[in-house]
C-alpha cells in the first residue's frame, strides 16, 4: 500500500534554521522500479543458504535469491513447490548487504504478504514455483515491495506490468542449464519492440489486442523503443558465454540459479559470470575469464521434457 | 569550452546518468576500461551495487587510475554506491572502495527496499528551492572531516555532501527530472579544466 507520511525538517540552506514542510512517500513507482535501475548491468544468484550468499556477495553479485531448492534440484524432486521457509529467507538476509529477493508462487498473494513483511528487497511472482492460481496473478500494485515476474512474449510481459510488475525478466526453462528458451523469449520480447516502435500510431490498438496487452503500454514502448521497466533475462544460464550472449539480444542484467551452485567451482564461475556481463562487448575479457571453470551445471535437452515438466508455459 | 564527462559503466545505473548529460548537451562516455578514462574531464560513479563495482573496480585496475586522476583534481560525483565507493571509511565493511573523501558513510542507513522513499529536500548550492531526492537502499554520511561541506540533510543526517573537486549524494537526482545536480558537477568540471 501506498505511505505517506508528513515531517518537517531544518534546511541548512544560508546557514538558517527556516521550516520546510514536506512529505516523504515510500513504495512510488519510480523507488520500486528504482531499485531495478540499480541491479542494471549485474547478476543475480539463487542461494540456498547463508554460506552460499556470501559467495556470491564475494563474487560480486547484484542481489541474491533467498531459495529452499534450486530449480534444478525443484524439477528433480517434482512435487508441489512453494515459498521458503522465512526462517532460510532470514538467515540469508543476515548473512548479507546486497539485496535479497525471494520467490511466491504465481498468484499467491498471501505468500507475498509473508515475504514483504519479511522485508525483502524484491518478490519474484516465478513460475519456478508451483501457481497457486491458474488464473490470475498477484496485483503487485497493492504491495509496497516491488516484484518482478517472468515472460516468454512481449504480450505477458506488459499485462505483469499492468498487474505492477516492476521488472520482467525472461523465463527461458529453468534448471535445465539450457539457454535455448530464454534466447527465444528474449528475441521474441526484442521483436515486438520494434515493430511497435517504427508501427504507425493507427496500428497500436491492433496490436495491443493481437498481444493482449494493456494499450496504454503498447503506446509508452512506440515512444520510447523500450520496455516500461528494466528487462532482464533468466532461466538457462550456465556460463559467462550465456550471459553475454543475453546482454547483446538485449537483457540488461541476468539472473542464474542453478547454474553457479550447480558447477564443479561455484566461487570462479560466479566471479566469471559477473565479468561477463560488464564486458560481455569484449571478447577477449570473456575468453579470460571462460578459462578453466570446470564442469558446468548438467544440462538438459529442452526438447525432450514432457509438457508438464516445462515451467515457462506456467503464467497467463 | 568543451568537456566531456565519463560515467563508470561497470555495473548499476549509468545509462540514466548520461540521459542526464545528453539532455544537458554535454558529450559523455562510458568509463569500463583504464584506457577510457584518458578521454575524460570528470567521471561520475552511479548508483548500484557498490560491493559489485568496487570489485570490478579493482580486478581491472581502474581503482588506482581513478584515484590519480582525482588527487591531480579531476572532478568525480558519487550518487548512492558512487558515495560510498568515495569514502575513507565505510562502517563495518573491507569492502573495495575509492577512499577519497573524508566522510565515514553508513550503509543501507534507512533499511531493506520497504523503507526507500522520495521526499523534496534543499540543496544548499541552489538555496530555496528543493531537489526531488530520490533514496533507494541509501547510505548516510554519518561524520565528515575538516574541508568537507555539507550541502544537504535529511531529519538531521547527512545526505549531499562536497570536498574541493569531489561531490557525492546519497540519493538518485538521475531518476528525476531535474538535470540542476549534474549541471552543478559539469560546472565544477568546467572549472577544473
Amino acid at each position: 500500500m501506498e505511505t505517506r507520511e508528513t515531517r518537517s525538517i531544518n534546511t541548512p540552506a544560508n546557514g538558517q534554521e527556516s521550516q520546510n514542510r514536506y512529505e516523504v512517500q515510500k513504495a512510488t513507482w519510480r523507488v520500486k522500479v528504482g531499485l531495478a535501475e540499480m541491479l542494471k548491468g549485474g547478476v543475480i544468484m539463487d542461494v540456498v543458504n547463508a554460506e552460499q550468499a556470501q559467495i556470491a556477495e564475494e563474487a560480486g553479485a547484484v542481489a541474491v535469491m533467498a531459495l529452499e531448492r534450486v530449480p534444478a534440484d525443484i524439477r528433480r524432486e517434482g512435487g508441489v513447490a512453494r515459498m521458503s521457509d522465512p526462517l532460510i529467507i532470514q538467515e540469508i538476509k543476515q548473512a548479507v548487504t546486497i539485496p535479497v529477493m525471494a520467490k511466491c508462487r504465481i498468484g499467491h498473494f498471501a505468500e507475498a504478504m509473508i515475504l514483504e513483511a519479511l522485508g525483502v528487497d524484491f518478490i519474484d511472482e516465478s513460475e519456478v514455483l508451483t501457481p497457486a492460481d491458474e488464473e490470475h496473478h498477484v496485483n503487485k500494485h497493492a504491495f509496497k515491495v516491488p516484484f518482478v515476474c517472468g515472460a516468454r512474449d512481449l504480450g505477458e510481459a506488459l499485462r505483469r506490468i499492468g498487474e505492477g510488475a516492476a521488472m520482467m525478466r525472461t523465463k527461458g526453462e529453468a534448471g535445465t542449464g539450457n539457454i535455448v528458451e530464454a534466447v527465444r523469449h528474449m528475441r521474441a520480447i526484442m521483436r515486438d519492440i520494434r515493430r511497435i516502435h517504427s508501427a504507425p500510431e493507427d496500428e497500436l490498438m491492433s496490436i495491443a489486442k493481437q498481444l493482449q496487452a494493456p494499450y496504454d503500454l503498447v503506446v509508452e514502448i512506440h515512444q520510447t523503443g523500450r520496455l516500461p521497466v528494466p528487462n532482464f533475462s533468466a532461466g538457462g544460464i550456465a556460463t559467462p558465454a550465456d550471459a553475454a550472449l543475453m546482454m547483446w539480444l538485449g537483457a540488461e542484467a541476468v539472473f542464474v540459479g542453478s547454474g553457479i551452485f550447480k558447477s564443479s567451482d561455484p566461487r570462479r564461475r560466479a566471479k566469471a559470470i559477473v565479468d561477463a556481463v560488464t564486458y560481455y562487448c569484449e571478447p577477449e575479457v570473456l575468453a579470460e575469464v571462460s578459462k578453466g571453470l570446470g564442469e558446468a551445471m548438467p544440462g538438459l535437452d529442452v526438447r525432450k521434457l514432457a509438457e508438464e515438466e516445462l515451467m515457462a508455459v506456467r503464467g497467463w | 569550452m568543451s568537456i566531456c564527462v565519463g560515467v563508470l559503466a561497470l555495473q548499476g545505473d549509468f545509462e540514466k546518468h548520461e540521459a542526464m548529460l545528453e539532455r544537458l548537451g554535454i558529450a559523455h562516455r562510458q568509463v569500463r576500461k583504464v584506457a577510457d578514462l584518458e578521454a575524460v574531464d570528470a567521471l561520475i560513479l552511479p548508483g548500484g551495487e557498490s560491493t559489485t563495482i568496487g570489485r570490478l573496480m579493482a580486478r581491472y585496475g581502474l581503482d588506482c587510475a581513478i584515484r590519480q586522476r582525482a588527487e591531480a583534481g579531476m572532478p568525480l560525483y558519487g550518487t548512492c554506491a558512487g558515495m560510498i565507493l568515495l569514502a575513507k571509511e565505510i562502517v563495518g565493511s573491507q569492502q573495495d572502495q575509492l577512499g577519497l573523501m573524508d566522510i565515514t558513510v553508513l550503509r543501507n542507513a534507512f533499511g531493506s527496499q520497504i523503507d526507500s522513499f522520495e521526499a523534496p529536500l534543499p540543496f544548499k548550492p541552489f538555496g530555496e528551492e528543493p531537489v526531488t531526492a530520490v533514496f533507494i537502499r541509501a547510505p548516510i554520511v554519518q561524520s565528515v572531516g575538516e574541508g568537507v561541506e555539507v550541502l544537504s540533510t535529511f531529519e538531521d543526517k547527512i545526505v549531499a555532501v562536497q570536498q574541493g573537486n569531489l561531490l557525492a549524494t546519497a540519493f538518485h537526482p538521475e531518476l528525476t527530472d531535474d538535470t540542476r545536480i549534474h549541471e552543478y558537477f559539469v560546472g565544477l568540471a568546467r572549472k577544473s579544466k
